[in-house]
Protein backbone atom coordinates (compact mmCIF):
# COMPACT_ATOMS: atom_id res chain seq x y z
CA UNK A 1 0.00 0.00 0.00
CA UNK A 2 1.38 3.34 -0.91
CA UNK A 3 1.31 6.04 1.67
CA UNK A 4 -1.34 8.83 1.58
CA UNK A 5 1.47 11.26 0.71
CA UNK A 6 4.84 10.48 -0.17
CA UNK A 7 8.13 13.01 -0.86
CA UNK A 8 10.56 12.08 -2.39
CA UNK A 9 14.18 13.91 -2.68
CA UNK A 10 12.37 17.49 -3.20
CA UNK A 11 14.35 19.98 -3.88
CA UNK A 12 12.98 24.01 -3.63
CA UNK A 13 14.95 27.10 -4.14
CA UNK A 14 14.71 30.34 -4.32
CA UNK A 15 16.94 31.79 -6.66
CA UNK A 16 19.48 29.80 -7.11
CA UNK A 17 19.50 29.59 -3.17
CA UNK A 18 18.74 25.74 -2.35
CA UNK A 19 15.77 26.54 0.35
CA UNK A 20 14.94 22.03 0.54
CA UNK A 21 17.65 20.00 -0.41
CA UNK A 22 16.27 16.71 -1.40
CA UNK A 23 14.18 15.65 1.20
CA UNK A 24 12.76 12.41 1.70
CA UNK A 25 9.37 12.11 3.41
CA UNK A 26 5.92 10.18 4.30
CA UNK A 27 2.64 10.20 5.84
CA UNK A 28 0.59 7.22 5.85
CA UNK A 29 -3.00 6.98 6.06
CA UNK A 30 -4.97 8.06 9.56
CA UNK A 31 -1.33 9.55 10.69
CA UNK A 32 -0.62 12.73 12.59
CA UNK A 33 2.75 13.34 11.18
CA UNK A 34 4.73 16.49 12.43
CA UNK A 35 7.51 18.33 10.33
CA UNK A 36 9.55 20.30 12.56
CA UNK A 37 12.40 22.95 12.72
CA UNK A 38 13.97 26.21 13.52
CA UNK A 39 12.91 29.46 11.85
CA UNK A 40 14.50 29.39 8.56
CA UNK A 41 14.86 25.39 8.50
CA UNK A 42 12.83 24.94 5.55
CA UNK A 43 9.40 24.06 6.91
CA UNK A 44 7.21 26.45 4.94
CA UNK A 45 9.22 26.33 2.06
CA UNK A 46 8.06 22.54 1.65
CA UNK A 47 4.35 22.88 2.55
CA UNK A 48 4.43 25.88 -0.16
CA UNK A 49 5.95 23.23 -2.68
CA UNK A 50 3.28 20.79 -2.05
CA UNK A 51 0.37 22.62 -1.91
CA UNK A 52 1.23 24.16 -5.84
CA UNK A 53 1.98 27.68 -4.12
CA UNK A 54 5.47 27.18 -5.95
CA UNK A 55 6.98 24.73 -8.10
CA UNK A 56 9.81 22.55 -6.74
CA UNK A 57 12.89 22.53 -8.90
CA UNK A 58 13.45 18.85 -8.82
CA UNK A 59 11.99 15.41 -6.84
CA UNK A 60 8.37 13.98 -6.77
CA UNK A 61 5.45 14.65 -4.50
CA UNK A 62 2.38 11.74 -4.60
CA UNK A 63 -0.52 11.72 -2.71
CA UNK A 64 -2.18 8.34 -3.30
CA UNK A 65 0.09 7.15 -5.60
CA UNK A 66 -0.73 9.86 -8.08
CA UNK A 67 1.58 12.57 -9.08
CA UNK A 68 1.10 15.80 -7.78
CA UNK A 69 4.46 17.47 -8.48
CA UNK A 70 3.28 21.22 -9.43
CA UNK A 71 -0.11 20.64 -9.48
CA UNK A 72 -1.75 24.30 -9.14
CA UNK A 73 -3.06 24.84 -5.62
CA UNK A 74 -6.66 25.01 -6.43
CA UNK A 75 -6.84 21.48 -8.14
CA UNK A 76 -5.49 20.19 -5.11
CA UNK A 77 -8.70 20.58 -3.25
CA UNK A 78 -10.78 18.73 -5.62
CA UNK A 79 -8.30 15.80 -4.94
CA UNK A 80 -8.68 16.34 -1.09
CA UNK A 81 -5.83 18.19 -0.09
CA UNK A 82 -6.06 20.99 2.36
CA UNK A 83 -3.70 23.44 3.63
CA UNK A 84 -4.26 25.91 6.56
CA UNK A 85 -1.76 28.59 5.58
CA UNK A 86 0.92 30.10 7.67
CA UNK A 87 -0.52 33.17 9.21
CA UNK A 88 -3.78 31.46 9.14
CA UNK A 89 -4.95 33.66 6.09
CA UNK A 90 -8.18 34.19 6.80
CA UNK A 91 -10.31 36.64 4.16
CA UNK A 92 -10.66 39.67 6.99
CA UNK A 93 -13.10 41.44 5.17
CA UNK A 94 -15.59 38.13 4.80
CA UNK A 95 -17.40 37.35 7.63
CA UNK A 96 -17.39 34.17 9.55
CA UNK A 97 -19.84 32.41 7.97
CA UNK A 98 -18.57 33.40 4.24
CA UNK A 99 -14.95 32.53 5.15
CA UNK A 100 -16.06 28.81 6.49
CA UNK A 101 -18.51 28.86 2.86
CA UNK A 102 -15.20 29.44 0.50
CA UNK A 103 -13.23 26.20 2.14
CA UNK A 104 -16.24 24.28 0.33
CA UNK A 105 -16.10 26.30 -2.25
CA UNK A 106 -14.91 23.28 -4.88
CA UNK A 107 -17.98 21.45 -3.61
CA UNK A 108 -22.17 21.31 -4.44
CA UNK A 109 -23.83 19.31 -1.97
CA UNK A 110 -25.39 22.26 0.05
CA UNK A 111 -27.17 20.49 2.60
CA UNK A 112 -24.29 18.20 3.55
CA UNK A 113 -22.03 21.49 3.70
CA UNK A 114 -24.48 23.32 6.29
CA UNK A 115 -24.45 20.09 8.20
CA UNK A 116 -20.54 20.18 8.19
CA UNK A 117 -20.83 24.02 8.77
CA UNK A 118 -22.87 23.20 12.23
CA UNK A 119 -21.01 20.35 13.31
CA UNK A 120 -17.79 23.07 12.83
CA UNK A 121 -19.74 25.23 15.26
CA UNK A 122 -20.36 22.73 17.35
CA UNK A 123 -16.76 21.76 17.92
CA UNK A 124 -15.66 24.96 17.99
CA UNK A 125 -18.52 27.22 19.41
CA UNK A 126 -16.27 30.14 19.42
CA UNK A 127 -17.40 30.68 15.85
CA UNK A 128 -20.81 30.15 16.03
CA UNK A 129 -21.06 33.36 18.53
CA UNK A 130 -19.38 35.07 15.80
CA UNK A 131 -21.01 33.85 12.59
CA UNK A 132 -21.91 37.25 11.27
CA UNK A 133 -18.70 39.12 12.06
CA UNK A 134 -16.12 39.67 9.93
CA UNK A 135 -12.99 37.70 10.18
CA UNK A 136 -11.22 40.42 10.76
CA UNK A 137 -12.39 41.42 14.15
CA UNK A 138 -11.55 38.37 15.68
CA UNK A 139 -8.63 37.36 17.57
CA UNK A 140 -5.48 35.72 16.48
CA UNK A 141 -6.47 32.57 18.30
CA UNK A 142 -9.77 33.03 16.68
CA UNK A 143 -8.85 33.43 12.82
CA UNK A 144 -6.37 30.32 13.67
CA UNK A 145 -9.91 28.06 14.75
CA UNK A 146 -11.23 29.25 11.61
CA UNK A 147 -8.82 28.63 9.02
CA UNK A 148 -8.77 25.17 10.82
CA UNK A 149 -12.63 24.95 10.21
CA UNK A 150 -12.42 26.37 6.71
CA UNK A 151 -10.12 23.88 5.53
CA UNK A 152 -12.30 21.16 6.91
CA UNK A 153 -14.99 22.08 5.07
CA UNK A 154 -12.65 20.90 2.10
CA UNK A 155 -14.19 17.48 3.24
CA UNK A 156 -9.59 16.83 3.38
CA UNK A 157 -8.62 13.36 3.56
CA UNK A 158 -4.96 15.12 3.90
CA UNK A 159 -4.85 17.98 6.09
CA UNK A 160 -1.37 20.12 5.46
CA UNK A 161 -1.69 22.87 8.65
CA UNK A 162 1.68 25.89 8.51
CA UNK A 163 2.12 26.66 12.09
CA UNK A 164 -1.05 26.98 13.73
CA UNK A 165 0.72 28.00 17.15
CA UNK A 166 2.29 30.79 15.48
CA UNK A 167 1.66 34.02 17.69
CA UNK A 168 -0.67 32.65 19.92
CA UNK A 169 -1.17 32.57 23.66
CA UNK A 170 -0.36 29.41 25.15
CA UNK A 171 -3.92 28.68 26.45
CA UNK A 172 -5.20 29.41 22.62
CA UNK A 173 -2.15 27.18 21.79
CA UNK A 174 -3.62 24.44 23.89
CA UNK A 175 -7.04 25.10 22.25
CA UNK A 176 -6.17 24.86 18.88
CA UNK A 177 -4.46 21.15 19.39
CA UNK A 178 -7.43 20.26 21.22
CA UNK A 179 -9.49 21.11 17.60
CA UNK A 180 -6.79 19.03 16.19
CA UNK A 181 -6.81 16.14 18.07
CA UNK A 182 -10.40 15.94 17.32
CA UNK A 183 -9.65 16.23 13.68
CA UNK A 184 -6.87 13.41 13.63
CA UNK A 185 -9.31 11.36 16.28
CA UNK A 186 -12.01 11.50 13.18
CA UNK A 187 -9.48 9.83 10.89
CA UNK A 188 -8.22 12.61 8.81
CA UNK A 189 -4.62 12.40 7.65
CA UNK A 190 -2.50 15.02 9.05
CA UNK A 191 0.92 16.96 8.05
CA UNK A 192 2.23 19.35 10.88
CA UNK A 193 4.20 21.88 10.61
CA UNK A 194 5.22 23.20 14.10
CA UNK A 195 8.12 25.31 15.46
CA UNK A 196 6.75 24.68 19.00
CA UNK A 197 8.09 20.82 18.93
CA UNK A 198 7.11 19.83 21.99
CA UNK A 199 3.88 20.31 21.65
CA UNK A 200 3.83 18.88 18.48
CA UNK A 201 5.67 15.78 19.20
CA UNK A 202 3.06 15.19 21.99
CA UNK A 203 0.31 15.18 19.34
CA UNK A 204 1.90 13.52 16.57
CA UNK A 205 2.53 9.93 15.86
CA UNK A 206 6.20 10.33 13.57
CA UNK A 207 7.96 13.30 13.38
CA UNK A 208 10.40 14.73 10.65
CA UNK A 209 13.10 17.43 12.26
CA UNK A 210 14.57 19.90 9.29
CA UNK A 211 17.36 21.55 9.58
CA UNK A 212 18.94 23.74 6.99
CA UNK A 213 16.36 22.00 4.60
CA UNK A 214 17.63 18.74 5.34
CA UNK A 215 15.78 16.11 7.31
CA UNK A 216 18.10 15.52 9.82
CA UNK A 217 16.36 12.99 12.05
CA UNK A 218 12.78 11.35 12.21
CA UNK A 219 11.30 8.29 14.16
CA UNK A 220 8.68 7.75 16.67
CA UNK A 221 7.00 10.98 18.02
CA UNK A 222 7.66 9.85 21.58
CA UNK A 223 11.19 8.57 20.99
CA UNK A 224 11.97 11.95 19.30
CA UNK A 225 10.43 13.70 22.27
CA UNK A 226 13.25 11.62 24.98
CA UNK A 227 16.43 12.21 22.28
CA UNK A 228 18.75 14.37 23.63
CA UNK A 229 19.41 16.20 20.69
CA UNK A 230 16.07 17.05 20.10
CA UNK A 231 15.76 18.45 23.94
CA UNK A 232 18.75 20.65 22.99
CA UNK A 233 17.87 21.67 20.29
CA UNK A 234 14.41 22.33 19.89
CA UNK A 235 12.82 21.67 23.52
CA UNK A 236 14.69 24.11 25.44
CA UNK A 237 17.29 21.63 26.97
CA UNK B 1 -32.46 80.69 -9.25
CA UNK B 2 -35.64 78.89 -8.95
CA UNK B 3 -36.12 75.47 -6.70
CA UNK B 4 -38.05 74.54 -9.91
CA UNK B 5 -34.75 74.61 -12.04
CA UNK B 6 -32.46 73.06 -9.25
CA UNK B 7 -34.94 70.21 -8.92
CA UNK B 8 -34.88 69.35 -12.71
CA UNK B 9 -31.07 69.78 -12.55
CA UNK B 10 -31.38 67.20 -9.99
CA UNK B 11 -33.22 64.88 -11.98
CA UNK B 12 -30.92 65.22 -15.02
CA UNK B 13 -28.32 64.65 -12.53
CA UNK B 14 -29.53 61.72 -10.82
CA UNK B 15 -30.07 59.99 -14.59
CA UNK B 16 -26.69 60.81 -16.06
CA UNK B 17 -25.05 60.24 -12.89
CA UNK B 18 -26.39 56.08 -12.89
CA UNK B 19 -25.04 55.74 -16.28
CA UNK B 20 -21.51 56.79 -14.49
CA UNK B 21 -22.21 54.93 -11.82
CA UNK B 22 -22.86 52.12 -14.06
CA UNK B 23 -19.07 52.35 -15.42
CA UNK B 24 -17.60 53.26 -12.53
CA UNK B 25 -18.68 49.96 -10.81
CA UNK B 26 -16.72 48.36 -13.37
CA UNK B 27 -13.42 49.93 -12.88
CA UNK B 28 -13.64 49.86 -9.69
CA UNK B 29 -14.35 46.01 -9.69
CA UNK B 30 -11.64 45.31 -11.60
CA UNK B 31 -9.46 47.90 -9.32
CA UNK B 32 -11.00 45.38 -6.40
CA UNK B 33 -9.77 42.05 -7.79
CA UNK B 34 -6.15 43.07 -9.19
CA UNK B 35 -5.58 47.10 -8.33
CA UNK B 36 -5.46 47.69 -12.14
CA UNK B 37 -6.88 50.65 -13.71
CA UNK B 38 -8.46 49.45 -16.56
CA UNK B 39 -7.95 52.83 -18.36
CA UNK B 40 -9.41 50.76 -21.76
CA UNK B 41 -12.92 50.75 -19.83
CA UNK B 42 -14.07 53.61 -21.38
CA UNK B 43 -13.39 52.17 -24.88
CA UNK B 44 -15.55 49.17 -23.64
CA UNK B 45 -18.55 51.42 -23.03
CA UNK B 46 -18.05 52.77 -26.68
CA UNK B 47 -17.70 49.57 -28.68
CA UNK B 48 -21.15 48.59 -26.86
CA UNK B 49 -22.58 51.53 -28.01
CA UNK B 50 -21.56 51.29 -31.77
CA UNK B 51 -22.14 47.27 -31.48
CA UNK B 52 -25.74 48.11 -30.32
CA UNK B 53 -26.47 51.42 -32.92
CA UNK B 54 -25.50 48.86 -35.88
CA UNK B 55 -27.36 45.87 -34.69
CA UNK B 56 -30.48 48.26 -33.80
CA UNK B 57 -30.45 49.56 -37.05
CA UNK B 58 -30.06 46.02 -39.15
CA UNK B 59 -32.63 44.50 -37.26
CA UNK B 60 -35.19 47.07 -37.55
CA UNK B 61 -34.03 46.83 -41.35
CA UNK B 62 -35.40 43.62 -40.93
CA UNK B 63 -38.40 44.40 -39.87
CA UNK B 64 -38.14 43.37 -36.05
CA UNK B 65 -39.83 45.71 -33.87
CA UNK B 66 -38.32 48.60 -32.79
CA UNK B 67 -38.01 47.64 -29.07
CA UNK B 68 -37.26 44.18 -29.37
CA UNK B 69 -34.85 45.19 -31.66
CA UNK B 70 -33.03 47.66 -29.05
CA UNK B 71 -33.51 44.48 -26.37
CA UNK B 72 -31.32 41.92 -28.72
CA UNK B 73 -28.89 44.80 -29.41
CA UNK B 74 -27.92 45.31 -26.30
CA UNK B 75 -27.82 41.93 -25.61
CA UNK B 76 -25.39 41.53 -28.49
CA UNK B 77 -23.43 44.71 -27.07
CA UNK B 78 -23.66 42.90 -23.46
CA UNK B 79 -21.45 39.79 -24.94
CA UNK B 80 -19.02 41.28 -27.40
CA UNK B 81 -18.14 43.76 -24.65
CA UNK B 82 -17.57 40.71 -22.11
CA UNK B 83 -15.89 38.99 -24.87
CA UNK B 84 -13.70 42.20 -25.41
CA UNK B 85 -13.33 42.85 -21.99
CA UNK B 86 -12.34 39.17 -20.99
CA UNK B 87 -9.46 38.74 -23.92
CA UNK B 88 -8.25 42.25 -23.05
CA UNK B 89 -7.41 40.73 -19.41
CA UNK B 90 -5.93 36.93 -21.03
CA UNK B 91 -3.79 38.83 -23.86
CA UNK B 92 -2.65 42.06 -22.14
CA UNK B 93 -3.16 42.15 -18.59
CA UNK B 94 -2.77 38.34 -17.55
CA UNK B 95 1.17 37.89 -18.40
CA UNK B 96 2.04 41.23 -16.74
CA UNK B 97 0.23 40.50 -13.40
CA UNK B 98 3.18 40.15 -11.61
CA UNK B 99 4.82 42.91 -13.27
CA UNK B 100 5.44 46.28 -11.56
CA UNK B 101 2.06 48.01 -11.43
CA UNK B 102 3.15 51.30 -13.42
CA UNK B 103 3.67 48.33 -16.70
CA UNK B 104 -0.34 47.11 -16.74
CA UNK B 105 -1.24 51.15 -15.80
CA UNK B 106 0.25 52.06 -19.23
CA UNK B 107 -0.43 48.93 -21.21
CA UNK B 108 -4.02 49.75 -20.34
CA UNK B 109 -3.53 52.84 -21.80
CA UNK B 110 -2.63 51.00 -24.90
CA UNK B 111 -5.31 48.84 -25.21
CA UNK B 112 -7.63 51.89 -25.13
CA UNK B 113 -6.22 53.53 -28.08
CA UNK B 114 -6.04 50.18 -29.77
CA UNK B 115 -9.33 49.70 -28.99
CA UNK B 116 -10.02 53.61 -30.74
CA UNK B 117 -8.23 52.82 -33.79
CA UNK B 118 -10.40 49.14 -34.19
CA UNK B 119 -13.46 50.81 -33.67
CA UNK B 120 -12.63 53.26 -36.32
CA UNK B 121 -11.56 50.43 -38.75
CA UNK B 122 -15.22 48.79 -38.01
CA UNK B 123 -17.26 51.63 -37.53
CA UNK B 124 -15.43 54.72 -39.26
CA UNK B 125 -15.24 58.24 -37.95
CA UNK B 126 -18.82 59.32 -38.17
CA UNK B 127 -20.68 60.56 -35.71
CA UNK B 128 -23.76 58.14 -36.00
CA UNK B 129 -27.20 59.28 -34.85
CA UNK B 130 -28.59 56.80 -32.34
CA UNK B 131 -32.21 55.90 -33.26
CA UNK B 132 -34.64 57.22 -30.99
CA UNK B 133 -36.74 53.77 -29.69
CA UNK B 134 -37.98 54.57 -26.65
CA UNK B 135 -39.88 58.20 -26.82
CA UNK B 136 -37.86 61.10 -26.30
CA UNK B 137 -40.87 63.60 -25.67
CA UNK B 138 -41.32 65.63 -22.58
CA UNK B 139 -43.57 64.16 -19.93
CA UNK B 140 -44.13 66.81 -17.48
CA UNK B 141 -44.49 65.68 -14.05
CA UNK B 142 -45.16 69.08 -11.81
CA UNK B 143 -42.24 71.31 -12.14
CA UNK B 144 -40.11 68.58 -13.74
CA UNK B 145 -39.78 67.54 -17.00
CA UNK B 146 -38.56 63.86 -17.69
CA UNK B 147 -38.50 61.48 -21.05
CA UNK B 148 -39.44 58.47 -21.32
CA UNK B 149 -36.21 57.21 -22.55
CA UNK B 150 -34.75 59.10 -19.30
CA UNK B 151 -37.07 57.03 -16.71
CA UNK B 152 -35.66 53.78 -18.68
CA UNK B 153 -32.58 54.31 -17.99
CA UNK B 154 -32.55 55.54 -14.20
CA UNK B 155 -34.78 52.42 -13.40
CA UNK B 156 -32.29 49.55 -15.81
CA UNK B 157 -29.03 51.24 -13.98
CA UNK B 158 -30.70 50.98 -10.24
CA UNK B 159 -31.91 47.43 -11.35
CA UNK B 160 -28.68 46.55 -12.77
CA UNK B 161 -26.89 47.80 -9.76
CA UNK B 162 -28.53 46.25 -7.14
CA UNK B 163 -28.17 42.77 -9.29
CA UNK B 164 -24.76 43.64 -8.99
CA UNK B 165 -24.60 44.34 -5.31
CA UNK B 166 -26.66 40.98 -5.11
CA UNK B 167 -24.45 38.84 -6.55
CA UNK B 168 -21.47 40.29 -4.77
CA UNK B 169 -22.61 39.87 -1.94
CA UNK B 170 -24.84 37.09 -1.61
CA UNK B 171 -24.16 34.43 -3.90
CA UNK B 172 -21.00 31.63 -3.91
CA UNK B 173 -19.46 33.47 -6.80
CA UNK B 174 -19.74 37.22 -5.51
CA UNK B 175 -17.96 35.80 -2.12
CA UNK B 176 -15.35 33.88 -4.36
CA UNK B 177 -14.92 37.39 -5.84
CA UNK B 178 -14.63 39.45 -2.58
CA UNK B 179 -12.09 36.02 -1.25
CA UNK B 180 -10.08 36.52 -4.59
CA UNK B 181 -9.61 40.59 -4.32
CA UNK B 182 -8.62 39.77 -0.75
CA UNK B 183 -5.66 37.38 -0.96
CA UNK B 184 -5.53 35.49 -4.18
CA UNK B 185 -3.04 33.02 -2.52
CA UNK B 186 -5.72 31.78 -0.08
CA UNK B 187 -8.49 31.71 -2.56
CA UNK B 188 -6.43 29.43 -4.64
CA UNK B 189 -5.50 27.02 -1.70
CA UNK B 190 -9.81 27.25 -1.36
CA UNK B 191 -10.08 25.64 -5.13
CA UNK B 192 -11.33 28.82 -6.31
CA UNK B 193 -9.69 29.25 -9.74
CA UNK B 194 -8.65 32.73 -9.26
CA UNK B 195 -8.22 33.20 -13.10
CA UNK B 196 -11.67 32.32 -13.50
CA UNK B 197 -12.99 34.87 -11.27
CA UNK B 198 -10.82 37.54 -12.76
CA UNK B 199 -11.92 36.63 -16.43
CA UNK B 200 -16.28 36.79 -14.42
CA UNK B 201 -15.25 40.03 -12.86
CA UNK B 202 -14.10 41.56 -16.13
CA UNK B 203 -16.97 40.05 -18.13
CA UNK B 204 -19.48 41.52 -15.88
CA UNK B 205 -17.90 44.88 -15.74
CA UNK B 206 -17.83 44.97 -19.57
CA UNK B 207 -21.02 43.60 -20.09
CA UNK B 208 -22.51 46.45 -17.40
CA UNK B 209 -20.52 48.93 -19.11
CA UNK B 210 -22.05 47.96 -22.31
CA UNK B 211 -25.75 48.79 -21.37
CA UNK B 212 -24.32 52.28 -20.11
CA UNK B 213 -22.89 52.41 -23.33
CA UNK B 214 -26.58 52.08 -24.88
CA UNK B 215 -28.03 54.66 -22.24
CA UNK B 216 -25.55 57.48 -23.57
CA UNK B 217 -25.93 57.20 -27.15
CA UNK B 218 -29.73 57.15 -26.74
CA UNK B 219 -29.48 60.11 -24.17
CA UNK B 220 -27.84 62.17 -26.44
CA UNK B 221 -28.78 60.60 -29.96
CA UNK B 222 -25.00 59.82 -31.00
CA UNK B 223 -22.71 57.12 -30.90
CA UNK B 224 -18.84 58.02 -32.05
CA UNK B 225 -15.67 55.99 -31.36
CA UNK B 226 -14.61 58.84 -29.21
CA UNK B 227 -17.48 59.07 -26.68
CA UNK B 228 -15.84 56.43 -24.27
CA UNK B 229 -12.93 58.85 -23.75
CA UNK B 230 -14.48 61.46 -21.52
CA UNK B 231 -17.27 59.11 -20.18
CA UNK B 232 -14.46 56.51 -19.26
CA UNK B 233 -12.66 59.47 -17.47
CA UNK B 234 -15.72 61.13 -15.29
CA UNK B 235 -16.41 57.37 -14.40
CA UNK B 236 -12.95 56.95 -13.07
CA UNK B 237 -13.51 60.16 -11.38
CA UNK B 238 -16.53 58.89 -9.57
CA UNK B 239 -14.75 55.58 -8.50
CA UNK B 240 -11.84 57.43 -7.02
CA UNK B 241 -14.53 59.98 -5.77
CA UNK B 242 -16.89 56.78 -3.96
CA UNK B 243 -13.18 55.45 -2.86
CA UNK B 244 -12.01 52.84 -5.52
CA UNK B 245 -12.60 49.28 -5.01
CA UNK B 246 -15.65 49.41 -2.96
CA UNK B 247 -18.41 49.23 -4.98
CA UNK B 248 -21.03 51.39 -2.65
CA UNK B 249 -18.35 54.10 -3.37
CA UNK B 250 -18.33 53.44 -7.03
CA UNK B 251 -22.73 54.14 -7.17
CA UNK B 252 -22.45 57.07 -4.62
CA UNK B 253 -19.06 58.68 -6.61
CA UNK B 254 -21.70 57.94 -10.09
CA UNK B 255 -24.56 59.71 -8.73
CA UNK B 256 -22.60 62.57 -6.64
CA UNK B 257 -20.81 63.35 -9.88
CA UNK B 258 -23.77 63.12 -12.34
CA UNK B 259 -25.59 66.02 -9.82
CA UNK B 260 -22.30 67.84 -9.34
CA UNK B 261 -22.19 68.74 -12.63
CA UNK B 262 -25.85 69.42 -13.47
CA UNK B 263 -27.00 71.15 -10.53
CA UNK B 264 -22.98 73.08 -11.39
CA UNK B 265 -24.76 73.55 -15.28
CA UNK B 266 -27.42 76.37 -13.52
CA UNK B 267 -24.57 78.75 -12.67
CA UNK B 268 -22.08 78.09 -15.81
CA UNK B 269 -21.87 77.87 -19.42
CA UNK B 270 -23.09 74.08 -20.85
CA UNK B 271 -19.12 74.27 -22.20
CA UNK B 272 -17.54 74.13 -18.63
CA UNK B 273 -19.90 71.25 -18.19
CA UNK B 274 -16.78 68.91 -18.12
CA UNK B 275 -14.98 71.24 -15.75
CA UNK B 276 -16.86 69.69 -12.40
CA UNK B 277 -15.86 66.51 -12.88
CA UNK B 278 -12.16 67.06 -12.71
CA UNK B 279 -12.37 69.75 -10.02
CA UNK B 280 -14.00 67.34 -8.09
CA UNK B 281 -11.06 64.77 -8.74
CA UNK B 282 -8.77 67.23 -7.81
CA UNK B 283 -11.19 68.25 -4.34
CA UNK B 284 -10.86 64.43 -3.85
CA UNK B 285 -6.95 63.61 -4.44
CA UNK B 286 -5.93 66.26 -2.01
CA UNK B 287 -8.95 66.30 1.22
CA UNK B 288 -9.63 62.89 0.83
CA UNK B 289 -7.96 60.17 -1.68
CA UNK B 290 -9.02 56.89 0.16
CA UNK B 291 -12.34 58.46 -1.54
CA UNK B 292 -15.90 59.05 0.67
CA UNK B 293 -16.25 55.42 1.53
CA UNK B 294 -12.84 54.38 2.52
CA UNK B 295 -12.32 50.91 2.00
CA UNK B 296 -13.51 49.29 5.73
CA UNK B 297 -10.58 47.17 6.28
CA UNK B 298 -10.72 45.57 10.06
CA UNK B 299 -7.33 43.94 10.98
CA UNK B 300 -6.48 42.64 14.04
CA UNK B 301 -3.64 40.15 15.44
Amino acid sequence: MSATLEVKQLEVAYGGIKAIKKIDFHVNEGELVTLIGANGAGKSSTLRALSGLIKPVGGKVTYKGQDITGVPSHALVGLGIALCPEGRGVFKRLDVHENLLMGAFARNDKAQIMREVDEIYGMIPRLKERTKQLAGTLSGGEQQMLAIGRAMLAQPKLLMLDEPSMGLAPLMVEKIFEIIRLIAKRGTTILLIEQNAQLALEHASRGYVLESGEIKMTGEAKALLADPRVKEAYLGG
Amino acid sequence: MSIDVLLQQIVNGLVVGSVYALVALGYTMVYGILQLINFAHGEIVMIGALVALVVTKALTAAGIPPVLALLLAILAAMIVCAIVGVSIERIAYRPLRSAPRLAPLITAIGVSIFLQQVAILVFGRNYFTFPEIIPKSPINIGPITVTANEIVILITSVSLMAGLLWLVNKTKIGTAMRATAEDQKVAGLMGIDINKIIAITFAIGSGLGAVAGVMVASNYGQAHYYMGFMLGLKAFTAAVMGGIGNLWGAVAGGLILGLVENVGLIFVRGDYKDIFAFVVLVLVLIFRPQGLIGEKVAERA
